[in-house]
């Protein structure tokens, strides 16, 4: 009791400068031994502020909430996270992230566990801000930020989160779970394009193992394309690993069947097909999104008559793309001109459909503006570019590799490569 | 009509069916004006007139013709000595043409013995000459084993022993005379990927080569490639053939065969421009086309934009090119591909088209037209959209500049999609490097 009691003093006398706070690290490091009892802790973060000291709170927070939690307290403990997370100082923490993630982890937990993800929501957020030194970097906080986001159906929130460009990734599992989870929420606010990219991440990123996330990701990959594109190629980008390319078609069979189905265009099959094979896509989940797939359907055959035709009765537009009625296909056209997917005008008196070509002229100040900041995004991204290969051709450990490998296979290349380089 | 809907696949699972021997499809195809077997019979020499009736007998689906055919084949076999040929005939007559027609096991017998004495023969002959190394004589005698072989149907070991000679050819007609022997028993055989490399070896040896071994060579070349389905390259094989070819291949190709072929691939294959400038200006070709004047008078048709009476001619000719050894399987890719063709000509002038009258022009209903210009604007073949309304087909004239900024944006957003998932990959990759780099230290 003694110890911890001097402990506390030294954290309130040592939060101040940098150069204290380190000390107060090494100091708060050798006394773990004593955070060991977590129970006698509760009345000395009450005096701590978690502003001030936030590296001590984080300590004696980690300690206190590493025990087993009943339901009752768990509700209290939540608060408690919270107002640390929001209160804390973003350079003390980052000096001890894993106590850190593991708080906040903790509080995913528990939030989990009474079920009220949406009470982590927001917590979740301010903690990845405050651990990451720049928005470029993902944290170990993300997949469990976007889990939480999936569980309150808070997809806005989750997709502010996803909008920043990641580059700096720490744990290919982190950046697996990430865009996993991402692409569900971006499927949840009908974002395909932005889902299809982050799944695509995932079944293509370099991996020594097949890993379940990267199975599932491919399933999904396969169902947002259907619905995106209208079709699904088998073909890996010639960069995907090749565990994946070798393994991943094994496990994902129906998917690749509902796919070739899919490409003969015909409604009747596919739904015979997902009518027989409704279990296996309802044991992964994915039920809903196979759903999607067969409607999409419908309108990629709409879409493709207004490449053919200029008008079309909506009755043979129902022949057409297998719809019962006239009045059906005319509630397709409706919705679809709605959502922009077409252009076209519906004359009710004759029950014909005249399909117009795309009004976009390219001449607003909107459109300009829109160019004009793809421009300099894209120039950013080559600058950037540029940035990495030269940091990459003095990286020694790089060198050192294509050096011994020069050697290997080519004995005049050698003399290019310094001595100091080939060790 | 009804094989303009089929998708590709099908119709190749259907080529690929029916190159394996008899289809009961094309049974029910085959009508129209009969083939008159017999001047067919007479245009060919050797063993593929054996080969090609029995080919017609096994698809054209007709008994009496099948019979005749059959015993003209019989008829034939007797007269050379391929005994496996000859029971494959008795199998297929079965005894449907009386006792005169059956299994003649004394010809077998006396023919068999006498390959057996003259094969030790030749292998006596073979190994003097061997013990004397004179080139020429081995060579020969390489040559007599070929000749042996081949008239008794040993397609196989007749290749065997061309090849052999090569090593012992001492001039450039000797390398062009194995070469010539190498492609008929390949034709034969069916395999044309020897074919094409011995055609471009006899190609190589250009001091020794005739006209006739010219055009000879032309004529296998495209068969190759008719094959393989270039049907372009094998339209400019056949249309290079010189009138010197006369009837001197006709233990493989008749001139009649190299018009309809070239033709027809020529139709399928090439531009406006170059139909003209090739075929219908090729005075060299005129010659073959004189003497199958359907073929000129479809592709005249084609070419001043009758497409009715062109369709027309196509569809007589149709039940015989189904007949044809070599060219069946393709009978209905071509016959797509010109119907493709002609259509895409047909409105490529045009800001609009009535289709009622293009119907009528095409000798089909609006419909059904409706239908194929579909599929052909779906394929971007066809820059228009279709009115179903009026029935009108209006030309499209794409925006460039709209096009151009379309595809400006997408490309930048695929440059940025693709640029920052490879700086993701490249971070794991460096990350599993330092990982492995930091467990070896």
């Amino acid at each position: 009791m003694e110890t911890a009691e001097a402990l506390v003093v030294q954290i309130q006398a040592l939060s101040g400068s940098a150069e204290d706070v380190s000390h107060l690290h090494s100091c708060l490091k050798q006394s773990e031994e004593l955070l060991r009892q977590p129970t006698s802790l509760a009345p000395f973060l009450d005096r701590l502020d978690p502003s001030k000291h936030s590296l001590g709170y984080l300590y004696l927070l980690e300690a206190f909430t590493s025990c087993p939690i009943s339901k009752e307290q768990a509700n209290e403990l939540i608060l408690l996270i919270v107002r640390f997370v929001n209160s804390c100082n973003a350079e003390q923490i980052r000096l001890a992230p894993d106590k850190f993630v593991s708080v906040c982890k903790r509080l995913k937990d528990q939030a989990m566990l009474l079920d009220a993800p949406i009470r982590g929501v927001s917590a979740m957020l301010t903690a990845i801000r405050k651990l990451q030194p720049s928005s470029e970097h993902l944290t170990t906080l993300h997949p469990d930020f976007l889990l939480l986001c999936i569980l309150a159906k808070c997809y806005k929130t989750g997709l502010h989160l996803l909008e920043d460009d990641i580059f700096e990734v720490d744990l290919p599992r982190d950046l697996f779970l990430y865009c996993y989870y991402g692409a569900m929420i971006c499927v949840g606010l009908k974002q395909f394009q932005k889902s299809l990219e982050l799944l695509h991440n995932v079944v293509t990123s370099p991996m020594s193992n097949l890993n379940a996330i990267a199975v599932e990701a491919y399933k999904k990959y396969i169902l947002v394309s259907l619905i995106h594109h209208g079709q699904f190629s088998t073909a890996f980008p010639k960069y995907t690993s090749n565990v994946a390319q070798r393994n991943l078609k094994n496990f994902t069979q129906p998917y690749l069947d509902l796919a070739s189905s899919y490409s003969n265009g015909k409604i009747s099959e596919l739904e015979m097909f997902v009518l027989s094979n409704k279990d296996k896509f309802e044991l992964d989940n994915n039920l809903g999104l196979v759903k999607q797939v067969v409607s999409s359907m419908y309108k990629r055959n709409i879409q493709r008559l207004t490449q053919t035709y200029l008008t079309l009765s909506l009755q043979d537009i129902a022949n057409r793309v297998q719809l019962n009625s006239p009045k059906e296909a005319e509630m397709h056209v409706l919705k679809m001109i709605q959502d922009g997917e077409i252009y076209a005008t519906i004359n009710q008196k004759d029950g014909m459909v005249r399909f117009i070509e795309d009004p976009e002229q390219y001449k607003t100040c909107e459109m300009i503006e829109h160019i004009d900041s793809s421009i300099r995004r894209i120039m950013a991204l080559s600058k950037k570019l540029t940035a990495i290969d030269e940091c990459m051709s003095c990286d020694p450990l790089y060198l050192a590799k294509i050096g011994r490998e020069r050697h290997k296979f080519d004995f005049d290349d050698f003399d290019n490569v310094p001595q100091k380089f080939n060790t | 009509m009804d094989n303009e809907e089929e998708t590709p696949e099908q119709m190749m699972d259907e080529i690929y069916a029916n190159g394996g021997g008899d289809d009961k499809r094309y049974r029910l195809v085959v009508n129209g004006e009969q083939l008159d077997v017999e001047a067919y019979a007479a245009l060919y020499s050797g063993r593929t007139k054996i080969v090609r009736l029995l080919f017609i007998a096994d698809h054209c689906g007709n008994p009496m013709m099948r019979s005749e055919t059959l015993r003209m084949a019989y008829d034939e076999i007797k007269k050379r000595e391929d005994t496996q040929l000859f029971r494959e005939v008795v199998q297929k007559i079965d005894g449907t043409l009386g006792p005169a027609y059956g299994m003649d096991s004394a010809w077998i017998d006396s023919v068999e013995r006498r390959a057996e004495q003259k094969k030790d023969k030749l292998e006596n002959e073979l190994n003097a000459y061997r013990t004397n190394l004179i080139k020429e004589s081995i060579r020969m005698g390489f040559n007599d084993f070929g000749d042996f072989y081949y008239a008794h149907g040993a397609l196989g070991d007749a290749f065997k022993s061309y090849i052999r000679t090569r090593d012992y050819c001492t001039t450039a007609k000797h390398i062009i005379h194995m070469c010539l022997n190498a492609i008929l028993v390949s034709i034969e055989m069916g395999q044309f990927s020897h074919v094409t490399s011995y055609v471009s070896k006899a190609e190589l040896t250009p001091e020794a080569l005739e006209p006739v071994t010219v055009a000879k060579l032309r004529c296998a070349a495209g068969l190759a490639y008719l094959e393989v389905k270039k049907y372009k390259l094998a339209a400019r094989k056949f249309l290079e053939v010189g009138p010197e070819l006369g009837n001197n291949y006709t233990e493989v190709i008749a001139p009649q065969d190299v018009a309809t072929y070239g033709g027809l691939c020529a139709l399928a294959s090439f531009d406006r421009t170059e139909l003209k400038n090739k075929v219908i200006d090729n005075s060299n070709f005129k010659n073959f086309l004189e003497l199958v004047p359907e073929v000129r008078e479809l592709i005249n048709d084609f070419y001043s934009s009758h497409y009715a009476s062109c369709l027309d001619y196509l569809g007589n000719l149709k039940a015989n090119l189904l007949l044809d050894i070599h060219l069946h399987d393709h009978v209905e890719t071509l016959y797509n591909e010109i119907r493709h063709k002609a259509l895409i000509q047909y409105t490529h002038p045009f800001v609009s088209v009535d289709l009622r009258m293009m119907a009528n022009a095409f000798k089909t209903s609006v419909a059904g037209l409706e239908k194929e210009l579909e599929a052909l604007i779906t394929n971007n073949q066809i820059q228009a959209r279709i009115d179903s309304h009026n029935k009108i087909l209006y030309a499209r004239h794409a925006d460039q500049r709209n096009v151009t900024f379309q595809r400006v944006l997408q490309t930048g957003s695929e440059f940025d999609r693709d640029v920052r998932a490879m700086l993701l990959r490249a971070n794991i990759i460096k990350y599993d490097f330092h990982q492995k780099q930091s467990r070896k230290i």
